[in-house]
Protein backbone atom coordinates (compact mmCIF):
# COMPACT_ATOMS: atom_id res chain seq x y z
CA UNK A 1 0.00 0.00 0.00
CA UNK A 2 2.83 2.51 0.92
CA UNK A 3 4.93 1.33 -2.41
CA UNK A 4 1.54 1.93 -3.91
CA UNK A 5 1.16 5.52 -2.43
CA UNK A 6 4.76 6.65 -3.26
CA UNK A 7 4.29 5.62 -7.42
CA UNK A 8 1.08 7.47 -7.47
CA UNK A 9 2.85 10.42 -5.87
CA UNK A 10 6.09 10.32 -8.20
CA UNK A 11 3.34 10.20 -11.15
CA UNK A 12 1.58 13.37 -9.90
CA UNK A 13 4.47 15.15 -9.26
CA UNK A 14 5.67 13.90 -13.16
CA UNK A 15 2.53 15.44 -14.52
CA UNK A 16 2.61 19.03 -12.23
CA UNK A 17 6.36 19.42 -13.92
CA UNK A 18 5.00 18.66 -17.09
CA UNK A 19 2.03 20.81 -17.46
CA UNK A 20 4.53 24.03 -15.80
CA UNK A 21 6.68 23.06 -18.70
CA UNK A 22 3.68 23.67 -21.19
CA UNK A 23 2.28 26.64 -19.70
CA UNK A 24 3.93 29.25 -21.34
CA UNK A 25 2.73 27.97 -24.63
CA UNK A 26 -0.86 27.84 -24.02
CA UNK A 27 -0.40 31.12 -22.22
CA UNK A 28 1.06 32.74 -25.39
CA UNK A 29 -1.41 31.29 -27.61
CA UNK A 30 -4.48 31.77 -25.23
CA UNK A 31 -2.92 35.92 -25.14
CA UNK A 32 -2.59 36.25 -28.86
CA UNK A 33 -5.78 34.54 -29.97
CA UNK A 34 -7.89 36.62 -27.12
CA UNK A 35 -5.94 40.41 -27.61
CA UNK A 36 -4.28 40.69 -30.87
CA UNK A 37 -6.60 38.35 -32.96
CA UNK A 38 -9.52 38.29 -31.31
CA UNK A 39 -11.34 34.97 -33.16
CA UNK A 40 -13.23 32.68 -30.63
CA UNK A 41 -10.80 29.62 -30.61
CA UNK A 42 -11.08 27.12 -33.36
CA UNK A 43 -11.96 23.28 -32.19
CA UNK A 44 -11.43 23.94 -28.27
CA UNK A 45 -12.76 20.16 -27.10
CA UNK A 46 -9.58 18.76 -29.35
CA UNK A 47 -6.96 21.35 -28.43
CA UNK A 48 -7.67 20.84 -25.26
CA UNK A 49 -7.43 16.84 -25.19
CA UNK A 50 -4.30 17.19 -27.51
CA UNK A 51 -2.50 19.55 -24.61
CA UNK A 52 -3.69 16.73 -22.26
CA UNK A 53 -1.92 14.19 -24.32
CA UNK A 54 1.19 16.39 -24.82
CA UNK A 55 1.28 16.47 -20.73
CA UNK A 56 1.19 12.96 -20.08
CA UNK A 57 3.22 12.25 -23.11
CA UNK A 58 6.46 14.72 -21.55
CA UNK A 59 5.56 12.86 -17.96
CA UNK A 60 6.33 9.49 -19.31
CA UNK A 61 9.15 10.27 -21.48
CA UNK A 62 11.02 12.24 -18.93
CA UNK A 63 10.64 9.18 -16.67
CA UNK A 64 11.49 6.80 -19.35
CA UNK A 65 14.45 8.82 -19.90
CA UNK A 66 15.75 8.56 -16.51
CA UNK A 67 14.99 5.06 -16.53
CA UNK A 68 16.43 3.89 -19.71
CA UNK A 69 18.01 6.12 -21.69
CA UNK A 70 20.49 7.77 -19.60
CA UNK A 71 21.55 5.06 -17.69
CA UNK A 72 22.83 2.69 -20.77
CA UNK A 73 23.90 5.46 -22.72
CA UNK A 74 26.25 5.80 -19.31
CA UNK A 75 26.48 2.09 -18.86
CA UNK A 76 28.00 1.46 -22.55
CA UNK A 77 30.12 4.40 -22.47
CA UNK A 78 31.88 2.78 -19.25
CA UNK A 79 31.82 -0.65 -20.84
CA UNK A 80 33.94 0.87 -23.79
CA UNK A 81 35.99 2.71 -21.84
CA UNK A 82 36.99 0.16 -19.07
CA UNK A 83 37.49 -2.08 -22.68
CA UNK A 84 40.02 0.38 -23.96
CA UNK A 85 39.41 -0.52 -27.85
CA UNK A 86 39.33 2.48 -29.34
CA UNK A 87 38.52 1.52 -33.18
CA UNK A 88 35.26 0.30 -31.33
CA UNK A 89 34.30 3.09 -29.65
CA UNK A 90 34.78 4.82 -32.69
CA UNK A 91 32.62 2.51 -35.08
CA UNK A 92 30.37 2.86 -32.24
CA UNK A 93 30.18 6.31 -32.47
CA UNK A 94 29.43 6.62 -35.91
CA UNK A 95 26.85 3.96 -35.92
CA UNK A 96 25.09 6.09 -33.69
CA UNK A 97 25.24 9.25 -35.21
CA UNK A 98 24.28 7.98 -38.54
CA UNK A 99 21.80 5.61 -37.65
CA UNK A 100 19.79 8.02 -35.47
CA UNK A 101 20.17 11.01 -38.20
CA UNK A 102 19.28 9.01 -41.62
CA UNK A 103 15.69 8.39 -40.43
CA UNK A 104 15.23 11.25 -38.78
CA UNK A 105 11.40 12.55 -40.21
CA UNK A 106 12.53 16.35 -39.58
CA UNK A 107 15.89 15.83 -41.83
CA UNK A 108 13.19 14.26 -44.43
CA UNK A 109 11.25 16.67 -45.01
CA UNK A 110 13.88 19.46 -45.07
CA UNK A 111 15.81 17.29 -47.96
CA UNK A 112 12.19 17.03 -49.52
CA UNK A 113 12.22 21.11 -49.64
CA UNK A 114 15.72 22.04 -50.36
CA UNK A 115 15.22 19.87 -53.42
CA UNK A 116 12.34 21.86 -54.87
CA UNK A 117 14.71 25.21 -53.65
CA UNK A 118 17.31 23.83 -55.75
CA UNK A 119 15.06 23.07 -58.93
CA UNK A 120 13.60 26.67 -58.46
CA UNK A 121 17.11 27.85 -58.23
CA UNK A 122 17.73 25.88 -61.97
CA UNK A 123 20.75 23.56 -59.87
CA UNK A 124 18.84 21.01 -61.02
CA UNK A 125 16.03 19.22 -63.63
CA UNK A 126 12.06 19.56 -62.52
CA UNK A 127 11.07 15.92 -62.99
CA UNK A 128 10.96 14.18 -59.64
CA UNK A 129 13.98 11.68 -60.58
CA UNK A 130 16.60 14.63 -59.85
CA UNK A 131 14.03 15.77 -56.92
CA UNK A 132 14.59 12.53 -55.32
CA UNK A 133 18.14 11.88 -56.62
CA UNK A 134 18.94 15.64 -54.98
CA UNK A 135 16.91 14.89 -51.53
CA UNK A 136 18.49 11.38 -51.36
CA UNK A 137 22.28 12.35 -51.45
CA UNK A 138 21.48 15.42 -49.18
CA UNK A 139 19.52 13.01 -46.49
CA UNK A 140 22.96 10.77 -46.34
CA UNK A 141 25.24 13.91 -46.43
CA UNK A 142 23.68 14.87 -43.42
CA UNK A 143 23.48 11.59 -41.90
CA UNK A 144 27.19 11.00 -42.60
CA UNK A 145 28.23 14.78 -41.17
CA UNK A 146 26.75 13.40 -37.99
CA UNK A 147 28.42 10.22 -38.03
CA UNK A 148 31.79 11.70 -38.38
CA UNK A 149 30.98 14.21 -35.75
CA UNK A 150 29.90 12.01 -33.10
CA UNK A 151 33.68 10.24 -33.79
CA UNK A 152 35.46 13.66 -33.95
CA UNK A 153 34.07 14.68 -30.67
CA UNK A 154 34.93 11.36 -29.37
CA UNK A 155 38.15 11.90 -29.93
CA UNK A 156 38.34 15.30 -28.98
CA UNK A 157 37.02 13.70 -25.13
CA UNK A 158 39.41 11.24 -25.22
CA UNK A 159 42.45 13.59 -26.20
CA UNK A 160 40.89 16.24 -23.94
CA UNK A 161 41.03 19.02 -26.74
CA UNK A 162 39.36 21.86 -25.51
CA UNK A 163 35.66 22.45 -27.44
CA UNK A 164 36.37 25.89 -27.85
CA UNK A 165 39.25 25.77 -30.63
CA UNK A 166 37.04 22.82 -32.34
CA UNK A 167 33.94 24.63 -32.66
CA UNK A 168 35.82 28.12 -33.56
CA UNK A 169 37.76 26.27 -36.01
CA UNK A 170 34.22 25.18 -37.37
CA UNK A 171 32.82 28.49 -37.48
CA UNK A 172 35.48 29.43 -40.11
CA UNK A 173 34.78 26.95 -42.28
CA UNK A 174 31.31 28.00 -42.52
CA UNK A 175 31.93 31.27 -42.76
CA UNK A 176 34.51 30.41 -45.91
CA UNK A 177 32.30 28.13 -47.54
CA UNK A 178 29.27 30.24 -47.46
CA UNK A 179 31.11 32.60 -49.97
CA UNK A 180 31.90 29.89 -52.69
CA UNK A 181 28.41 27.75 -51.86
CA UNK A 182 25.83 28.55 -54.08
CA UNK A 183 23.24 31.42 -52.82
CA UNK A 184 20.24 28.76 -52.93
CA UNK A 185 21.81 26.46 -50.53
CA UNK A 186 23.06 28.81 -47.53
CA UNK A 187 19.62 28.73 -46.53
CA UNK A 188 19.48 25.01 -46.46
CA UNK A 189 22.77 24.66 -45.23
CA UNK A 190 22.42 26.74 -41.97
CA UNK A 191 19.22 24.86 -40.93
CA UNK A 192 20.28 21.76 -41.46
CA UNK A 193 22.68 22.07 -38.11
CA UNK A 194 19.04 22.46 -36.28
CA UNK A 195 17.45 19.94 -37.48
CA UNK A 196 19.58 16.63 -36.83
CA UNK A 197 19.22 16.03 -33.22
CA UNK A 198 16.70 14.33 -32.47
CA UNK A 199 14.67 13.84 -29.28
CA UNK A 200 15.89 10.07 -28.63
CA UNK A 201 19.29 10.81 -30.18
CA UNK A 202 20.28 14.04 -27.59
CA UNK A 203 20.01 12.54 -24.54
CA UNK A 204 21.76 9.27 -26.22
CA UNK A 205 24.19 11.34 -27.24
CA UNK A 206 24.76 13.33 -24.32
CA UNK A 207 24.91 9.96 -21.63
CA UNK A 208 27.78 8.73 -24.20
CA UNK A 209 29.47 12.09 -23.98
CA UNK A 210 29.31 12.35 -19.71
CA UNK A 211 29.62 8.89 -19.58
CA UNK A 212 33.02 8.49 -21.41
CA UNK A 213 34.69 12.31 -19.89
CA UNK A 214 33.82 10.65 -16.25
CA UNK A 215 35.49 7.30 -16.97
CA UNK A 216 38.69 8.53 -18.17
CA UNK A 217 40.69 9.92 -15.96
CA UNK A 218 41.63 13.39 -16.03
CA UNK A 219 38.66 14.54 -17.88
CA UNK A 220 35.90 16.29 -16.40
CA UNK A 221 32.29 15.20 -17.62
CA UNK A 222 31.19 18.95 -17.54
CA UNK A 223 33.98 20.87 -19.70
CA UNK A 224 34.91 17.58 -21.55
CA UNK A 225 31.59 15.76 -21.57
CA UNK A 226 29.58 17.79 -23.72
CA UNK A 227 29.81 19.15 -27.19
CA UNK A 228 29.44 16.46 -28.94
CA UNK A 229 25.33 17.54 -29.98
CA UNK A 230 27.35 21.37 -30.49
CA UNK A 231 29.35 19.60 -33.27
CA UNK A 232 26.68 17.34 -34.63
CA UNK A 233 25.04 20.64 -35.60
CA UNK A 234 28.05 22.16 -36.95
CA UNK A 235 29.28 19.44 -39.29
CA UNK A 236 25.88 19.15 -41.03
CA UNK A 237 25.95 22.86 -42.46
CA UNK A 238 29.49 22.35 -43.55
CA UNK A 239 28.56 19.37 -45.50
CA UNK A 240 25.24 20.27 -47.12
CA UNK A 241 27.34 23.63 -48.70
CA UNK A 242 29.77 21.09 -50.09
CA UNK A 243 27.27 19.43 -50.87
CA UNK A 244 25.48 22.26 -53.14
CA UNK A 245 29.31 22.98 -54.61
CA UNK A 246 29.72 19.86 -55.83
CA UNK A 247 26.16 18.32 -57.01
CA UNK B 1 -12.11 6.04 -31.41
CA UNK B 2 -10.53 8.09 -34.30
CA UNK B 3 -8.30 9.13 -31.39
CA UNK B 4 -7.27 5.85 -30.71
CA UNK B 5 -6.27 4.78 -34.19
CA UNK B 6 -4.11 8.01 -34.63
CA UNK B 7 -2.46 7.24 -31.39
CA UNK B 8 -1.79 3.98 -32.76
CA UNK B 9 -0.68 4.94 -36.19
CA UNK B 10 1.52 7.56 -34.60
CA UNK B 11 3.39 5.07 -31.90
CA UNK B 12 3.56 2.71 -34.92
CA UNK B 13 5.88 5.81 -37.01
CA UNK B 14 7.58 6.23 -33.60
CA UNK B 15 8.02 2.55 -33.66
CA UNK B 16 10.25 2.70 -36.62
CA UNK B 17 12.02 6.14 -35.54
CA UNK B 18 13.73 4.10 -32.05
CA UNK B 19 13.92 0.69 -33.97
CA UNK B 20 17.42 1.85 -36.02
CA UNK B 21 18.41 2.97 -32.63
CA UNK B 22 17.75 0.06 -30.31
CA UNK B 23 19.38 -2.51 -33.50
CA UNK B 24 22.91 -0.60 -33.04
CA UNK B 25 22.58 -0.23 -29.32
CA UNK B 26 21.88 -4.23 -29.10
CA UNK B 27 24.59 -4.91 -31.80
CA UNK B 28 27.14 -3.24 -29.68
CA UNK B 29 26.26 -4.46 -26.51
CA UNK B 30 25.86 -7.92 -27.84
CA UNK B 31 29.05 -8.11 -30.34
CA UNK B 32 31.39 -5.64 -28.68
CA UNK B 33 30.82 -5.08 -25.52
CA UNK B 34 29.27 -8.60 -24.58
CA UNK B 35 27.83 -8.31 -21.26
CA UNK B 36 24.74 -7.35 -19.88
CA UNK B 37 23.68 -3.75 -19.14
CA UNK B 38 22.80 -3.39 -15.32
CA UNK B 39 18.75 -3.36 -14.46
CA UNK B 40 18.48 -4.99 -17.73
CA UNK B 41 14.55 -5.26 -17.05
CA UNK B 42 14.59 -0.95 -16.24
CA UNK B 43 15.97 0.02 -18.81
CA UNK B 44 13.80 -1.83 -21.17
CA UNK B 45 10.49 -0.35 -19.09
CA UNK B 46 12.09 3.07 -19.87
CA UNK B 47 12.47 2.51 -23.56
CA UNK B 48 8.82 1.47 -23.34
CA UNK B 49 8.42 4.61 -21.78
CA UNK B 50 10.27 6.72 -24.05
CA UNK B 51 8.08 5.02 -26.89
CA UNK B 52 4.57 5.94 -25.04
CA UNK B 53 5.56 9.49 -24.38
CA UNK B 54 6.89 10.22 -27.25
CA UNK B 55 4.19 8.74 -29.06
CA UNK B 56 1.45 10.84 -26.82
CA UNK B 57 3.61 13.87 -27.11
CA UNK B 58 3.32 13.99 -30.99
CA UNK B 59 -0.26 12.99 -31.01
CA UNK B 60 -0.96 16.43 -28.66
CA UNK B 61 0.80 18.94 -30.65
CA UNK B 62 -0.59 17.93 -34.23
CA UNK B 63 -4.22 18.35 -32.43
CA UNK B 64 -3.54 21.01 -29.95
CA UNK B 65 -0.25 22.78 -30.99
CA UNK B 66 0.76 22.59 -34.67
CA UNK B 67 -2.64 24.21 -36.08
CA UNK B 68 -2.66 27.13 -33.35
CA UNK B 69 0.70 27.50 -34.53
CA UNK B 70 0.24 27.81 -38.08
CA UNK B 71 -3.22 29.53 -38.05
CA UNK B 72 -1.47 31.64 -35.79
CA UNK B 73 1.14 32.70 -38.46
CA UNK B 74 -1.16 32.66 -40.97
CA UNK B 75 -3.51 35.31 -39.49
CA UNK B 76 -0.73 37.82 -38.25
CA UNK B 77 0.74 37.77 -41.71
CA UNK B 78 -2.12 38.52 -43.33
CA UNK B 79 -2.50 42.23 -45.24
CA UNK B 80 -5.59 42.62 -44.00
CA UNK B 81 -4.52 42.00 -40.36
CA UNK B 82 -1.48 43.98 -40.54
CA UNK B 83 -3.32 47.04 -42.41
CA UNK B 84 -1.12 49.85 -43.41
CA UNK B 85 1.06 49.70 -46.11
CA UNK B 86 0.93 45.70 -46.65
CA UNK B 87 -2.43 46.36 -47.97
CA UNK B 88 -0.87 48.96 -50.58
CA UNK B 89 1.92 45.51 -51.31
CA UNK B 90 4.60 47.98 -49.90
CA UNK B 91 6.84 46.42 -46.99
CA UNK B 92 6.96 48.58 -44.10
CA UNK B 93 8.69 46.55 -41.38
CA UNK B 94 7.23 48.30 -38.45
CA UNK B 95 3.56 46.87 -39.79
CA UNK B 96 5.04 43.41 -38.58
CA UNK B 97 5.82 44.60 -34.56
CA UNK B 98 3.17 41.81 -33.98
CA UNK B 99 4.68 39.13 -35.76
CA UNK B 100 8.06 40.18 -34.16
CA UNK B 101 6.36 40.03 -30.72
CA UNK B 102 4.64 36.47 -31.99
CA UNK B 103 7.66 35.40 -33.14
CA UNK B 104 9.84 36.07 -29.54
CA UNK B 105 6.83 34.54 -27.27
CA UNK B 106 6.31 31.77 -29.20
CA UNK B 107 10.12 31.03 -29.52
CA UNK B 108 10.00 31.36 -25.36
CA UNK B 109 7.38 28.85 -25.35
CA UNK B 110 8.09 25.79 -27.18
CA UNK B 111 11.43 25.97 -26.10
CA UNK B 112 10.49 25.81 -22.71
CA UNK B 113 8.33 22.69 -23.71
CA UNK B 114 11.58 21.42 -25.78
CA UNK B 115 11.98 17.63 -24.28
CA UNK B 116 15.57 17.35 -25.43
CA UNK B 117 16.50 20.25 -23.70
CA UNK B 118 14.71 19.03 -20.38
CA UNK B 119 17.03 16.15 -20.57
CA UNK B 120 20.44 17.95 -21.13
CA UNK B 121 19.44 20.79 -18.51
CA UNK B 122 18.65 17.57 -16.12
CA UNK B 123 21.90 16.20 -16.98
CA UNK B 124 23.75 19.16 -16.47
CA UNK B 125 22.11 19.97 -13.01
CA UNK B 126 23.41 16.78 -12.14
CA UNK B 127 26.63 16.63 -13.45
CA UNK B 128 27.65 20.08 -12.13
CA UNK B 129 26.52 19.09 -8.15
CA UNK B 130 23.45 21.98 -8.71
CA UNK B 131 25.69 24.72 -9.63
CA UNK B 132 23.69 25.18 -12.91
CA UNK B 133 20.09 24.73 -12.33
CA UNK B 134 18.19 22.89 -14.67
CA UNK B 135 15.04 25.36 -15.02
CA UNK B 136 17.23 28.77 -15.01
CA UNK B 137 19.81 26.87 -18.21
CA UNK B 138 16.10 26.32 -19.53
CA UNK B 139 15.22 29.86 -19.12
CA UNK B 140 18.36 31.17 -20.63
CA UNK B 141 17.93 29.16 -23.51
CA UNK B 142 14.50 30.22 -24.01
CA UNK B 143 15.43 33.87 -23.89
CA UNK B 144 18.02 33.36 -26.68
CA UNK B 145 15.30 31.23 -29.28
CA UNK B 146 13.03 34.22 -28.45
CA UNK B 147 15.65 36.96 -29.70
CA UNK B 148 16.89 34.73 -32.05
CA UNK B 149 13.53 34.03 -33.83
CA UNK B 150 12.20 37.38 -33.45
CA UNK B 151 15.22 38.73 -35.31
CA UNK B 152 14.97 35.88 -38.00
CA UNK B 153 11.08 37.44 -38.55
CA UNK B 154 12.86 40.65 -39.03
CA UNK B 155 15.31 39.27 -41.26
CA UNK B 156 12.84 37.81 -43.50
CA UNK B 157 10.43 40.85 -43.67
CA UNK B 158 13.37 43.27 -44.53
CA UNK B 159 14.95 40.49 -46.78
CA UNK B 160 17.93 41.01 -45.55
CA UNK B 161 21.09 38.29 -46.64
CA UNK B 162 20.98 35.31 -43.47
CA UNK B 163 24.60 34.83 -43.74
CA UNK B 164 25.84 38.32 -42.58
CA UNK B 165 23.03 37.59 -39.55
CA UNK B 166 24.95 34.43 -38.62
CA UNK B 167 28.51 35.31 -39.54
CA UNK B 168 28.25 38.53 -37.04
CA UNK B 169 26.43 36.05 -34.13
CA UNK B 170 29.51 33.87 -34.87
CA UNK B 171 31.82 36.91 -33.83
CA UNK B 172 29.89 37.57 -31.13
CA UNK B 173 30.05 34.06 -29.55
CA UNK B 174 34.03 34.00 -30.05
CA UNK B 175 34.23 37.00 -28.58
CA UNK B 176 31.69 35.49 -25.50
CA UNK B 177 34.01 32.84 -25.52
CA UNK B 178 36.98 34.70 -24.73
CA UNK B 179 35.81 36.30 -21.55
CA UNK B 180 33.14 33.18 -20.06
CA UNK B 181 34.30 30.66 -17.92
CA UNK B 182 35.67 27.09 -19.28
CA UNK B 183 33.07 25.74 -16.96
CA UNK B 184 30.22 26.36 -18.96
CA UNK B 185 31.44 26.61 -22.72
CA UNK B 186 30.82 23.03 -23.83
CA UNK B 187 27.11 23.11 -22.12
CA UNK B 188 26.83 26.58 -23.97
CA UNK B 189 27.60 25.42 -27.09
CA UNK B 190 25.36 22.19 -26.82
CA UNK B 191 22.16 24.12 -25.70
CA UNK B 192 22.09 25.63 -29.69
CA UNK B 193 21.25 22.44 -30.82
CA UNK B 194 19.31 20.84 -28.56
CA UNK B 195 16.76 23.32 -28.44
CA UNK B 196 15.33 22.84 -32.09
CA UNK B 197 13.75 19.69 -32.11
CA UNK B 198 10.58 18.01 -31.62
CA UNK B 199 8.29 21.41 -30.75
CA UNK B 200 9.95 24.28 -31.80
CA UNK B 201 11.01 23.16 -35.57
CA UNK B 202 7.33 22.72 -37.08
CA UNK B 203 6.11 26.25 -35.36
CA UNK B 204 8.89 27.76 -36.44
CA UNK B 205 8.91 26.86 -40.14
CA UNK B 206 5.52 27.82 -40.00
CA UNK B 207 5.89 30.83 -39.49
CA UNK B 208 8.89 31.63 -41.77
CA UNK B 209 6.91 30.19 -44.42
CA UNK B 210 3.83 31.62 -43.53
CA UNK B 211 5.83 35.38 -43.91
CA UNK B 212 7.77 34.76 -46.93
CA UNK B 213 4.77 33.70 -48.45
CA UNK B 214 2.63 36.85 -47.95
CA UNK B 215 5.68 39.18 -47.90
CA UNK B 216 5.55 40.81 -51.60
CA UNK B 217 8.55 39.97 -53.51
CA UNK B 218 9.29 37.18 -51.07
CA UNK B 219 9.34 33.55 -51.80
CA UNK B 220 8.39 30.89 -49.77
CA UNK B 221 11.68 28.15 -51.15
CA UNK B 222 14.64 31.20 -51.28
CA UNK B 223 13.74 33.17 -47.90
CA UNK B 224 11.40 31.16 -45.97
CA UNK B 225 14.55 29.07 -44.61
CA UNK B 226 17.14 30.58 -41.97
CA UNK B 227 14.84 31.26 -38.59
CA UNK B 228 16.06 27.44 -37.09
CA UNK B 229 19.61 28.84 -37.78
CA UNK B 230 18.75 32.02 -35.71
CA UNK B 231 17.14 29.69 -33.08
CA UNK B 232 19.99 27.28 -32.75
CA UNK B 233 22.47 29.99 -32.43
CA UNK B 234 20.77 32.58 -29.94
CA UNK B 235 20.62 30.47 -27.14
CA UNK B 236 24.29 29.68 -27.31
CA UNK B 237 24.78 33.77 -27.28
CA UNK B 238 22.75 33.60 -23.86
CA UNK B 239 24.33 30.56 -21.88
CA UNK B 240 27.70 32.35 -22.59
CA UNK B 241 25.39 35.95 -21.42
CA UNK B 242 24.38 34.17 -18.58
CA UNK B 243 27.56 33.03 -17.10
CA UNK B 244 29.40 36.37 -18.27
CA UNK B 245 26.99 37.50 -15.95
CA UNK B 246 27.39 35.60 -13.17
CA UNK B 247 30.80 35.95 -13.35
CA UNK B 248 30.96 39.86 -13.54
CA UNK B 249 28.42 39.85 -10.41
CA UNK B 250 30.87 37.90 -8.47
CA UNK B 251 33.62 39.70 -8.93
CA UNK B 252 32.47 42.72 -8.65
CA UNK B 253 31.06 41.23 -4.93
CA UNK B 254 34.79 40.01 -4.29
CA UNK B 255 36.55 43.80 -4.97
CA UNK B 256 33.35 45.71 -3.03
CA UNK B 257 33.72 42.70 -0.21
CA UNK B 258 37.56 41.37 0.01
CA UNK B 259 36.18 39.56 2.94
CA UNK B 260 33.26 37.47 1.43
CA UNK B 261 35.48 35.82 -0.49
CA UNK B 262 36.83 33.82 2.60
CA UNK B 263 33.51 33.63 3.99
CA UNK B 264 32.31 31.75 0.57
CA UNK B 265 35.45 29.46 0.56
CA UNK B 266 36.51 28.31 4.02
Amino acid sequence: MNEFLQIAKGLARLLMDAARDLLPIVVVIAFFQAVVIREPFPNLSETLIGTALVVLGLAFFVRGLEMGLFPLGEAMAQAFAKKGSILWLMGFAFALGFGTTVAEPALIAVAAEAASTAAEGGLIGHDEQSLDDYAYGLRMTVALSVGIAIVIGVVRIIKGWPIQWVIIGGYLCIVALTFFAPAEIVGIAYDSGGVTTSTITVPLVTALGVGLATSIRGRNPMTDGFGLIALASLTPMMFVMVYGMVY
Amino acid sequence: MELIHHILNTGWATLFDVVPIAAILMFFQAVVIRRVPPNPKRIAVGFLYVLIGLTLFLVGLEMALFPVGETMARQLTDPQFLGGDALLGRVNWLDYAWVYAFAAAIGFATTAAEPSLIAVALKAEQISGGAIKANGLRIAVAIGVAVGVSLGAYRIVSGTPLHWYIIAGYVVVILQTIWASKFIVALAYDSGGVTTSTVTVPVVTALGLGLASTIPGRSPLLDGFGLIAFASLFPIMAVLAYANLAEWLQKRRHLRDPNGQEETNP
